[in-house]
């Protein structure tokens, strides 16, 4: 893989799970990530945001294959059944690929 | 009717009508923290004024009953409503613990009224929210050493409507009559200008949880409101022994009565996440919030007064 490509890992998931997450994304590697709040509708329901327990939050997470793997497996194991959770990966092509 | 309920119908109408309409979350959130604070500071200035030795008994009772409460819904929940372990835990959580917006609404109401209070039942609201929510996470994983108390510590009482009424109240405390006077402005003028907002988002996110209604049958919506009536009675009489004036005990009354839709939905989320959250939410906030703001708080009224006149 050409160095300055990278994995983006990005979640999107019920609002309440932010610090647990974030717990659980460093562990296991994460150097950083980005959170936005978000809204939108899955096969849990309509997320409309408006108030906390229907808010919706979006982590992004850029890292290396292996860590990108290791934390989408986590994820689904720990949180996949109870939760409403989306995680999907992409590549990007980033500058300063030494920060990740 | 005071305005404010109608602040509320207007908003599960706008809901049901399928407008648009929505207060921007940010909005939502400051309003939230307005009115909590202004709670905590009002009952904070009153509690300067009282010895602990009225202060003790008081909350030691009202914890105990914050305990009791769930513990007597959970067996009908299972029993009867034929819940599954994890829901009916959650949902008596929910209605062993108290909701600070139909807290608000009561106060508001005795305000209106000229009805007099012991002011100092904001601290009732602190106590009342927390017993619950460990009875239920307690009913649903049993005392397993797995359960991670200190996060659920962490999310229980640092959690945003704990520690602001908790902060207003000690600054209320701390600052005494005098004190509280230069921002009374905005968390005592505004009160019910922010409470009647407040409510307008209420019904509009009670308006979104009325379609489950049919989802859930009826025994969710007969418990939603066979619960609050029968939990105020318990209110009545705790407030009757403790001695409060019929105000403070219609107040307890709600407070019983009420079912929280912020802290305990958040609380059993991380905690119990087998739980169906749209199932208790849709009892709290779809049945019981509209039935005890609009009904409820009168007839508690109506009922501590007929108590009152019993025993006395």
């Amino acid at each position: 893989m050409n160095k300055s490509m990278q994995k983006l890992l990005t979640i999107i998931t019920e609002s309440v799970l932010e610090a647990s997450l974030i717990k659980d994304i460093e562990r296991l590697g994460a150097k950083g990530h980005t959170i936005m709040d978000v809204r939108g509708k899955g096969s849990k329901g309509l997320r409309s945001g408006g108030w906390d327990a229907s808010a919706n939050i979006r982590i992004e997470v850029i890292c290396g294959d292996t860590v990108a793997e290791s934390i989408s497996a986590h994820l689904q194991e720990k949180y996949y059944n109870d939760y409403a959770m989306v995680i999907y990966t992409s590549e990007v092509s980033v500058l300063r690929p030494e920060k990740f | 009717m005071d305005p404010i309920i109608l602040f509320f119908l207007f908003g599960v109408l706008a809901g049901i009508a399928r407008s648009p309409l929505r207060l921007p979350s940010q909005i939502y959130d400051f309003i939230t923290l307005v009115l909590l604070i202004a709670i905590g500071l009002k009952g904070g200035v009153e509690l300067s004024k009282l010895p602990f030795s009225t202060l003790l008994p008081q909350s030691a009772a009202i914890i105990l009953m914050g305990f009791l409460l769930p513990l007597a819904a959970y067996p009908i929940l299972l029993s009867l409503g034929k819940f599954q372990r994890a829901d009916a835990a959650s949902i008596a959580a929910h209605y062993g613990s108290v909701s600070v917006g139909t807290f608000a609404v009561a106060i508001a109401y005795m305000g209106a009224n000229n009805i007099p209070y012991e002011e100092h039942v904001a601290l009732f609201v602190v106590l009342l929210e927390i017993p619950a929510i460990l009875v239920g996470i307690m009913l649903a994983k049993g005392l397993t050493k797995d359960t991670q108390w200190g996060k659920i510590a962490n999310e229980v009482f640092l959690g945003k409507g704990v520690i602001l009424l908790v902060g207003g109240l000690l600054i209320g405390w701390i600052s005494g009559p005098e004190g509280v006077e230069s921002i009374a402005p905005l968390f005592v003028d505004l009160f019910k200008g922010v409470l009647a907002l407040f409510l307008l988002e209420m019904g509009l996110i009670t308006s979104t949880h009325l379609g489950s209604l049919k989802k859930y049958g009826v025994f969710l919506i007969c418990f939603g409101i066979a619960a609050p009536l029968a939990f105020s009675i318990v209110g009545i009489f705790v407030g009757l022994a403790l001695d409060l004036s019929v105000g403070g005990t219609a107040i307890l009354a709600t407070l019983a009565a009420s079912a929280s839709y912020i802290a305990v939905p958040a609380a059993m989320r991380i905690s119990v996440p087998e739980a169906n959250p749209t199932l208790s939410l849709t009892a709290s906030l779809g049945i019981t919030f509209p039935f005890n703001i609009v009904i409820g708080i009168p007839l508690y009224y109506y009922l501590s007064t007929y108590i009152y006149g019993i025993f006395n």
